[in-house]
């Protein structure tokens, strides 16, 4: 069963923590350039702030999970542990900013429409996809063979990633025979460049993140051949 | 000729499994009482009122006929991970994908079977008054447990083999259903009511392109889940 299995490359930390500050920094400063270059809105008022983490956290999401996709497919092609384990570092990180996403945009539900949770298609789109990857994750967590654990999370996040735009679909169809999906209203231009200034900050977070959690489970998964072969008695 | 071969392991494999299945009898029978109690239950949280149970018909035997039937779907690996005949079943000649529809047929069998049950109980049970489309009603029901069946018989392969597998199959399971779920019961409820705002048929191209869709998706995928 653990025939085909290599040892994976222990990557080198080197100029990550650089990275990671400066990402954190960029983040920060984005953040604060969003605050103060933005007006408050006409029906909004200061609560149009809130969109400046939430939206890109959205994107994000959507982002680490197109990764996850990829890496799946390519894991499954060529056989590269390390493909496995960065589509799951990927969809760990995903998993965070979707739940991110859910509760900022809870945060700003309560004030604008008075209620945490409304059944609309983007809000029930984003929780099932949330669901769909602790699933993921879950699978992860049961099984041990590593090249068992890869195929079949590979193949759940590619089914997964399948069903994101039928759920999207459905849901609309679902919401619309009640009511109108909420849409994004035409926003001035300052908003948007505070929204993509944010989002090229978060990107660089979730690059780090994700190569973190990359190295992580690189380490774990050498230690783990190390002992194998240790307790063979190889000289690997 | 090898496609002759294939639809031979396909039916040697189908007809398995409904043997074990109808010796033993008790696997069938607990998961159609399960769906029932499940009916039951649901009449206790959303009755008496006669009018209410009609409105909530479609969701409550949807949702039962899934309860009960993820049960169905690691059993039918199960039988055969516990007597080590899956990896005899692995070792022998001809596509995995075979081994795959053959279990595909068997719990559409199952399933159906269970569904025809629950359906007849919940029709009771609610006080629904069978409209006169019937026949799309069928299509929906029979639609619906394709993509139920399918969606099961490929997670369970996983979860079966798995620690857990009693919680993995239904959170793998649940989430990727939610479209299958959506279209059913939606399109029960507008048949049931007469489809006045026409939308069943909208439902029904849903439930049968997501059936297709993802029978050729598991269909590719089963090889490489099969084989670790």
């Amino acid at each position: 069963m653990t025939d085909d299995v290599h040892s994976v490359q222990v990557p080198r930390s080197g100029g990550w923590t650089t990275f990671g500050v400066v990402s954190i920094a960029a983040l920060i400063a984005t953040q604060v350039f969003a605050f103060i270059s933005s007006p408050p809105d006409v029906n909004m008022g200061q609560l149009e702030k809130i969109l400046y983490v939430h939206v890109p956290a959205a994107w994000v999401m959507f982002l680490c999970f197109a990764i996850v996709l990829v890496y799946s497919l390519r894991f499954l092609w060529k056989g590269r542990e390390e493909d496995d384990l960065l589509a799951a570092a990927a969809a760990e990180v995903g998993a965070i900013f979707n739940g991110l996403t859910l509760l900022l945009g809870m945060i700003w539900g309560k004030p604008a429409w008075g209620v945490w949770w409304v059944w609309d298609a983007r809000l029930t789109s984003t929780l099932v996809l949330f669901l769909v990857f602790v699933g993921y994750l879950a699978l992860r967590a049961f099984v041990e063979d590593p090249q068992r654990r890869g195929q079949w999370s590979a193949a759940v996040g590619i089914l997964g990633a399948l069903n994101v735009p039928i759920v999207w679909e459905s849901v609309t169809w679902w919401r619309t025979l009640h009511q109108m999906p909420s849409t994004m209203q035409d926003m001035a231009k300052i908003y948007w460049v505070g929204m993509f200034a944010n989002f090229g900050a978060m990107v660089l977070v979730m690059v780090y993140f994700i190569r973190r959690r990359y190295e992580a489970a690189a380490i774990e998964r050498a230690a783990e051949h190390a002992a194998q072969a240790a307790a063979l008695g190889g000289d690997e | 000729m090898a496609f002759r071969d294939d639809v031979r392991r396909i039916r040697a494999i189908a007809w398995k499994d409904l043997t074990t299945e109808r010796r033993s009898k008790a696997g069938f029978n607990s998961v159609v009482a399960l769906g029932v109690t499940i009916l039951v239950l649901f009449g206790f949280a959303l009755g008496p009122d006669a009018q209410a149970l009609r409105d909530a018909a479609a969701g409550a035997i949807w949702l039962s006929a899934l309860f009960a039937g993820v049960l169905a779907f690691n059993r039918s690996y199960q039988v055969e991970i516990e007597s080590g005949a899956l990896d005899q079943l692995l070792q022998y000649p001809g596509s995995r994908w075979a081994i795959y529809v053959g279990k595909l047929i068997a719990n559409a069998l199952f399933v159906g079977l269970m569904l025809l049950i629950v359906v007849a109980v919940g029709i009771a049970l609610f006080q629904v008054k069978i409209p006169t489309a019937w026949p799309s009603l069928i299509g929906v029901f029979a639609l619906g447990a394709v993509g139920l069946v399918v969606l099961g018989t490929f997670y369970a392969a996983m979860a079966s083999r798995s620690r857990a597998r009693e919680v993995l199959l239904p959170l793998l399971l649940f989430p990727m259903l939610v479209p299958v779920l959506l279209a059913a019961i939606s399109a029960t409820k507008a048949l049931l009511v007469g489809d006045i705002m026409h939308e069943s048929g909208a439902w029904i191209k849903l439930l049968a392109a997501y059936d297709l869709i993802f029978l050729v998706a598991t269909l590719w995928a089963f090889e490489y889940v099969i084989e670790v």
